[in-house]
């Protein structure tokens, strides 16, 4: 292949990675709202949390896959606490209050995090397993970690949606969505489906601040610039769908990625920009139910 | 709280506020100045939120704009005309209301919060990159605007200008409010299916709201600039937008003298524990959850509170 094919190849690989790592993030949200109708600010406070988890894990064990290991069940552990202590509080409230206590949520964890860990900017290294390049011409190539990255991600949004396709506790999930009292009325403890399906968007999320800490730096600010794309994604795919999630994603990744390469005076607007022609074109969303509410 | 009883407690506060330059220092006029104008700004979101029941969490991208527009209207190290630029702004700050307004509106309900964030970020990553804003770490304003014998950096001209700012726009709002045009929104708050088939163009009447709501935050924003003679891109921000949100609703939805007595509360908090530690988000955002877990219906009516703590202990 030519070096421009090739070099247009490297962009369609960023953008799939991109959009993949955003739908991890943006599937938990559309997740918890979609199940529980709670709208979630602190969502990208997840990511961020995940993300230093990360940095704290590998510094401490000196590898990547251990803090994978140590970190994950500790951001699920934190999602069911924290559903525990606060979210289910919210159900029968107005948006109006979870937007509120979400976003006393956010000032918290910043502040927190500030705390433990500081606020300076953090690297956390390539594990040394992906530590290298696969050579495309003689000029160009790409880092294993980043298709590594894309093929986890993968994995990880089948086996979300063969958890909630295939299995029982998908189905209690999926009921619970339509009709509460009546997935109750059947026997099925809901209480304990919420806190587990809030514990896996929370987990989500900061799984993927996890991935994402090797190939940007770990900083302050991560949370929310991810929780404003994720809201576009949502928004663009329809609120509540894993299949419209997914697709916001890939096609926020596409224009993200091209658009700074093709027109980076204007790639900061791009996103923001299709998310206004889909409200134009499609108020509620690709795959919206009928009617935005 | 009966209506005699307000406007008694507002006759007194005004009165408090014309003669505060006599006894107060200068750090006690600034931060009343600083209420004053957040007050302006949480008033001009309460029409929104507590009137209209539209939950913008982008307010601050317009209060952004007024700023920004007087920064733009400054010469270097010179002095804006206060008589021109003070209507630019406001008339910018509208037109970007307008313009986003059309957009947003398409959509009601939980797509309407996350849409309005989403734009108001916008505009807070547009004005990290622009150099002529400044970019992300804003820019100067080296002097107040003035005009003729007002110079707003001399004296007490700023503070009271200020206070007759607040004061028309607590007027022009309270009849707002008390309009039919305030009732219909009420009524789209309450049933927007039914007000429309009534006959009400209610898009229209939602879209006049915002373009009110918005011209008011860019007044407020004009003020914030002016006092501290800085634009930042903060000032589009989230945080900002969540934290004037937060005042409406301590001062209790849809009372415009609550969103008053909710911008005094949050400014005067966040200066007290400013002071207290640099940590200061940390005991406001627990603040914010307690207030939200505990006082649904804001402080702006005490015997509401009294009711919601006997109804717990009840319940």
């Amino acid at each position: 292949m030519s070096d421009p094919a090739i070099f247009f190849l490297i962009q369609v690989l960023n953008a799939v990675q991109y959009g993949l790592l955003l739908f991890l993030v943006a599937s938990g949200l559309t997740l918890i709202f979609g199940i529980m109708g709670i709208i979630n600010l602190a969502h990208g406070s997840f990511y961020m949390l995940g993300a230093y988890l990360a940095f704290v894990c590998a510094d401490a064990t000196g590898s990547f896959w251990l803090a994978l290991v140590i970190a994950v069940p500790l951001a699920f552990g934190f999602g069911l606490l924290l559903e525990t202590l606060l979210f289910r509080f919210l159900y029968a409230r107005d948006h109006l209050y979870q937007v509120l206590l979400t976003y006393g949520l956010i000032l918290v964890f910043e502040e927190g995090r500030g705390l433990l860990v500081g606020n300076d900017v953090h690297g956390v290294p390539v594990p040394a397993l992906l530590n290298f390049s696969i050579p495309l011409t003689a000029t160009l190539s790409y880092p294993a970690y980043r298709l590594a990255l894309s093929a986890i991600c993968l994995v990880v949004a089948g086996l979300l949606y063969l958890l909630i396709q295939k299995t029982r506790l998908g189905m209690a999930i999926r009921a619970g969505s339509f009709n509460r009292e009546m997935v109750q009325s059947l026997g099925i403890d809901i209480g304990m489906v919420y806190r587990v399906v809030f514990a896996i968007g929370v987990t989500l999320a900061a799984f993927a601040g996890m991935l994402a800490a090797p190939t940007t730096s770990v900083f302050p600010g991560m949370g929310n610039q991810v929780l404003i794309v994720c809201f576009v994604t949502v928004v663009i795919g329809g609120i509540g769908s894993i299949k419209g999630a997914f697709l916001g994603a890939m096609l926020i990744g596409l224009v993200d990625t091209f658009g700074a390469v093709y027109a980076p005076q204007i790639s900061g607007m791009l996103v923001y920009m299709l998310m206004a022609a889909v409200l134009i074109w499609r108020p509620a969303g690709l795959f919206g139910r009928a009617a935005a509410r | 709280m009966n209506r005699r009883g307000l406007q008694a407690v507002l006759v007194i506060g005004l009165a408090v506020l014309i003669a505060l330059p006599v006894f107060a220092g200068k750090y006690d006029l600034d931060l009343a100045a600083k209420i004053m104008i957040m007050a302006i700004f949480a008033m001009s979101l309460d029409l929104l939120v507590g009137i209209a029941g539209m939950v913008s969490l982008g307010h601050a991208a317009f209060f952004g704009v007024g700023a920004y527009a007087l920064y733009l209207l400054s010469p270097e190290y010179g002095a804006a005309n206060l008589i021109v630029s003070l209507p630019v702004a406001v008339a910018a700050a509208a037109v970007a209301a307008l313009i986003i307004g059309l957009l947003v509106l398409r959509v009601s309900g939980v797509y309407f919060i996350m849409v309005t964030l989403a734009f108001g970020e916008m505009f807070y990553y547009y004005a990290t990159g622009a150099r002529w804003l400044g970019g992300s770490d804003g820019a100067y304003i080296y002097q107040r605007p003035q005009i003729a014998l007002v110079d707003l950096g001399k004296g007490h001209a700023f503070y009271f200008l200020v206070l007759i700012a607040l004061a028309a726009s607590y007027m022009f709002l309270h009849i707002l409010a008390h309009s039919p045009f305030g009732h219909a929104l009420r009524g789209i708050r309450g049933n927007e299916h039914r007000m429309r088939s009534l006959g009400f163009a209610t898009a229209r009447y939602k879209l006049i709201a915002f373009v009110i709501a918005g011209a008011l935050a860019g007044l407020a924003g004009y003020f914030d600039a002016a006092q501290f003679g800085v634009v930042n891109p903060e000032l589009f921000g989230w945080r900002l937008s969540g934290a004037v949100l937060m005042m409406v609703i301590l001062g209790g939805m849809g009372r415009v003298h609550g969103a008053i007595l909710g911008a005094a509360v949050l400014v005067l908090l966040e200066n007290f524990l400013g002071d207290l530690t640099t940590h200061w988000l940390l005991p406001m955002g627990l603040f914010i959850i307690a207030a939200v877990l505990l006082l649904p219906r804001g402080l702006a009516d005490p015997a509401a509170i009294w009711r919601t703590i006997r109804e717990r202990r009840v319940g």
